[in-house]
C-alpha cells in the first residue's frame, strides 16, 4: 500500500499535465499552413486562429456535434437553420452523402487577414462506393475575441409539391411454359458490340478503355472483361469494368468503358483480348437525365476538370447519380474516361452539379467529350 | 436396310470389338464353340415395331438381346421364332443378338427410325433488322415418336408469311436427318412465322423483323418554361419503319463552350427532350449513325 499510492498519485499528475498539453499546445505544433483533422475526443480548443476555427468545426462535423458547429458558424442568411444546416452535412433522400462518414480532412490557408481569411479543406469521406475525396473553400471572419466560419451555402432547393406525369417504356421478359419444344422459347441475347478501344500506361497501371454500343432493338446488360496477354500468348491478368459502364444499355445507346490493371504495365503487354457480355434484362427508360451546361475548365487548384449539371426530367428520385464522361482527341478516339459520384440525390425536375477530372497531361489532347449518367435508385435495388 | 449373321468363333473380334460392352463377357467364354443355332435377322425392322428373330435347331436355349438402350435376357425355344415386342426394339440402331445352347450364334441387325411424328425446329435470330440478305436461317430435323432421329430423306416443307404478305414456302429434303433454308428479312417490321412441316407434323416459331437503324433525323425545337424543349419528327429506318420505342436520340446543345446532353428514348416514334439552356445555342440529334438537322433557337433564362 505504501508503495502503490505515490505510484497512484504521479499517475494522476501525468495525465493531468498531458491534459493540459494537449488542450493548450497540441496544436501549434503542427507543420505550419496544413492542418490535418485528429484532436482529442471530446475536447475543442477556442478559435484563436483561423486554422484552429476551421479544425474544431470540422471536428464538429466530424464527431456530428451539430449544435455545437451550428453554434460555431457565422450565418450569412437567416434561412439558414439548424436542420438545414444538418442536412447539408449527412444529406437527405437517400444520397450518396446520406451513407458516408467524414474520415479525415486536411487544411490549408489560402488567404489571410487580421479580419477574414479563406481556408481550403480536402475532405475525405467513407462512402459504400469507395473514398471520396472533396475540395471546399471555407470563409473565416474575426468577431470580437475568435475566428468563426462563414456559412454561405445555399440550403438545397425545396422541391415543390408537384404530379409529374411519367409515360415511360418498360421492358419485362417473358419465358415460356416449361412444357414447349426445345428451340422455341430461344431468344438472342442483346447485340452489343465494341466501338473503340485504347490502351495507356498510367501512374496507377494500365489502363484499357472506350466505348460499347447496343446495337439491338431491346436494352441490354453489358460487361466488358479485358485479359492482357504478353509476349508468350500468357495471360498477366484480367480485369472486368465493375462500375466504370452504363451497364443497362437502351437500344442504340453508347457507354463508355473503363478496365483498370492495377501495378501492369503495358510495355509487358503484347495483346488485350476483348470480351463483352450481354444479357437480356427487363429494363426502364425512365428516368432521363440531361447533362447540361458542360464546360471543360481549370478548377481552384489548376486541374482540368469537366463539370456541369445534371437534370432529372423525371418523376422519380435518383438516390446516388454516377457521371462517367469519355475524352475524345480530334481524331475522335477516347483517350480517358473518368468517373465520379454525385454525393446529393437528384431530386425530380432539379438539378445538381457534377464534375470529373481529367489529368493534366491528357487536357490538351481533349476536344471533345460525352457524359452518360448511371443512377442507383433505392426503390429499384 | 441390311443385315448379317456372324457366328461368334469365325467373327470373335468383330463382335468383340461391334458389341456394347455389356456382352463382351459373353462373346469371350462363348468364343471358343462351335455353331450349332442358326440366327436369321429380321429384315426391315423399325423402331416400336414388333419383329423376330429366326432360329434353326432344337431345344432350349438363352437370348442376350443388346442394342443401343436395351439389354435383355430371355428363355427361347430354338427352332421357333423369337419375338421381340415394340417394347424391345424402341431405339434405332445396331443391335446384337447372341444365342446360347450352350453353344452361342449371334446375329446383328438395324433398327430403323419410324415416321417423322415430331419436328425440332430451330430459327435464328430472334430479332432480325429488316431488309437484310440472307439473315434468318432455320434448320428442321425430323424425329420419331421415340426421339430417334429419322436419318431417311423426309421432305420437309418452310412456310414463311409475315404480316399482309402472301406466305412462300418452299420444300427441302433432308440430307443425313437434316433440312435448312436460309432467307432475306423482309422490308416490313413485325413478326415473320416460320413454319416447317411434314405431312401432318408441323413445329411454327416467331421471328421479330425490326426496323433497321434510323434513316434521317428531323427535329425542331420551341423556348420552354426553362430552356428549350425539342423534339424529333416520328422516326422511321431507310425502309420507313417506325424505329422500335427505347430508341435513344442523342439532343446536343452547343453554346460557344458550353455543351448539353440529353440521351431520350423514342416514345411512340418520337424521341423529346428539355434542354435546360440559356442564350443562343445550336442543337442537334443523333440516333446510331443518322444525324439530324441543327436547329438555332434561344433558350430563355
Amino acid at each position: 500500500m505504501k508503495r502503490t499510492l505515490p505510484i497512484v498519485i504521479l499517475l494522476v499528475v501525468v495525465t493531468a499535465v498531458l491534459l493540459f498539453v494537449g488542450l493548450t499546445g497540441g496544436r501549434m505544433s503542427g507543420p505550419v499552413g496544413v492542418a490535418s483533422g485528429a484532436a482529442l475526443p471530446g475536447f475543442s480548443a477556442s478559435a484563436s486562429t483561423p486554422e484552429q476555427a476551421l479544425n474544431n468545426y470540422l471536428l464538429d462535423i466530424q464527431r456530428r456535434d451539430w449544435d455545437r458547429a451550428f453554434s460555431g458558424i457565422e450565418r450569412t442568411s437567416d434561412t439558414l437553420n439548424e436542420p438545414a444546416f444538418i442536412q447539408e452535412w449527412t444529406g437527405s433522400n437517400g444520397g450518396l452523402r446520406s451513407f458516408s462518414n467524414l474520415e479525415r480532412f486536411d487544411t490549408r490557408p489560402l488567404h489571410a487577414t487580421t479580419s477574414d481569411a479563406d481556408m481550403r479543406v480536402r475532405l475525405h469521406w467513407t462512402t459504400p462506393v469507395g473514398p471520396v475525396e472533396n475540395v471546399r473553400d471555407f470563409h473565416l471572419t474575426h468577431r470580437s475575441d475568435s475566428w468563426k466560419v462563414v456559412w454561405e451555402e445555399k440550403p438545397a432547393p425545396n422541391v415543390p409539391a408537384q404530379i409529374v406525369p411519367v409515360n415511360y417504356l418498360r421492358w419485362d421478359l417473358v419465358s415460356g411454359s416449361a412444357g414447349e419444344d426445345w428451340g422455341s422459347r430461344s431468344v438472342d441475347a442483346p447485340k452489343v458490340r465494341i466501338v473503340s478501344m485504347n490502351a495507356i500506361d498510367s501512374a496507377q497501371g494500365a489502363i484499357v478503355m472506350g466505348e460499347v454500343v447496343n446495337e439491338d432493338t431491346i436494352p441490354a446488360f453489358v460487361n466488358v472483361n479485358a485479359t492482357l496477354v504478353d509476349g508468350r500468348g500468357s495471360a498477366i491478368d484480367d480485369e472486368s469494368s465493375f462500375d466504370k459502364i452504363l451497364h443497362v444499355l437502351l437500344p442504340k445507346q453508347v457507354t463508355p468503358y473503363r478496365i483498370d490493371f492495377p501495378k501492369v504495365s503495358l510495355a509487358r503487354v503484347k495483346n488485350v483480348r476483348m470480351d463483352v457480355k450481354a444479357t437480356l434484362v427487363p429494363a426502364s427508360s425512365d428516368p432521363v437525365i440531361g447533362v447540361m451546361n458542360q464546360k471543360l475548365e481549370t478548377d481552384a487548384q489548376g486541374h482540368p476538370v469537366l463539370h456541369g449539371e445534371l437534370l432529372n426530367e423525371s418523376g422519380q428520385v435518383v438516390n446516388i447519380p454516377h457521371v462517367i464522361a469519355s475524352f475524345y482527341d480530334n481524331n475522335g478516339k477516347v483517350v480517358w474516361v473518368a468517373d465520379g459520384y454525385v454525393e446529393r440525390a437528384l431530386m425530380p425536375q432539379a438539378t445538381e452539379t457534377f464534375a470529373v477530372e481529367v489529368p493534366q497531361s491528357l487536357a490538351g489532347k481533349v476536344q471533345n467529350f460525352h457524359v452518360v449518367v448511371n443512377q442507383y435508385s433505392l426503390e429499384k435495388s | 436396310m441390311s443385315w448379317s449373321i456372324n457366328t461368334v468363333s469365325k467373327n470373335l473380334k468383330r463382335c468383340c470389338f461391334a458389341a456394347p460392352a455389356v456382352v463382351l463377357w459373353i462373346c469371350a467364354s462363348v468364343g471358343a464353340k462351335a455353331q450349332e443355332a442358326a440366327l436369321r435377322a429380321p429384315s426391315g425392322a423399325v423402331a416400336g415395331a414388333a419383329t423376330s428373330i429366326g432360329t434353326s435347331g432344337s431345344g432350349s436355349a438363352t437370348l442376350y438381346l443388346t442394342g443401343p438402350a436395351t439389354a435383355l435376357k430371355r428363355d427361347v425355344q430354338l427352332g421357333q421364332d423369337i419375338s421381340l415386342s415394340p417394347r424391345d426394339l424402341h431405339s434405332a440402331g445396331r443391335y446384337l443378338a447372341i444365342v446360347c445352347s450352350p453353344e452361342c450364334s449371334s446375329v446383328t441387325f438395324f433398327v430403323a427410325p419410324s415416321k417423322p411424328s415430331r419436328l425440332t425446329f430451330l430459327v435464328h435470330p430472334s430479332r432480325a433488322p429488316v431488309g437484310l440478305n440472307d439473315v434468318i436461317s432455320g434448320v428442321a430435323i425430323p424425329f420419331d415418336e421415340f426421339q430417334n432421329m429419322v436419318i431417311a430423306p423426309s421432305n420437309i416443307e418452310f412456310q414463311l408469311a409475315a404480316g399482309g404478305a402472301a406466305p412462300t414456302s418452299r420444300t427441302v429434303q433432308t440430307h443425313d436427318g437434316v433440312a435448312w433454308f436460309r432467307t432475306n428479312s423482309g422490308k416490313t417490321a413485325g413478326a415473320l412465322q416460320v413454319i416447317a412441316s411434314w405431312n401432318d407434323v408441323s413445329a411454327k416459331r416467331v421471328v421479330q423483323q425490326v426496323a433497321s437503324d434510323p434513316c434521317s433525323l428531323r427535329i425542331k425545337g420551341q423556348p420552354a418554361a426553362k430552356g428549350i424543349l425539342v423534339e424529333t419528327e416520328p422516326v422511321h429506318d431507310c425502309s420507313g419503319n417506325p424505329v422500335p420505342d427505347g430508341t435513344i436520340v442523342t439532343f446536343t446543345a452547343k453554346n460557344g463552350n458550353q455543351t448539353s446532353f440529353v440521351d431520350a428514348p423514342v416514345k411512340q416514334d418520337v424521341a423529346r427532350a428539355t434542354l435546360l439552356v440559356k442564350g443562343p445555342v445550336v442543337v442537334s440529334a443523333a440516333s446510331g449513325v443518322a444525324m439530324g438537322n441543327e436547329l438555332r433557337l434561344n433558350g430563355k433564362e
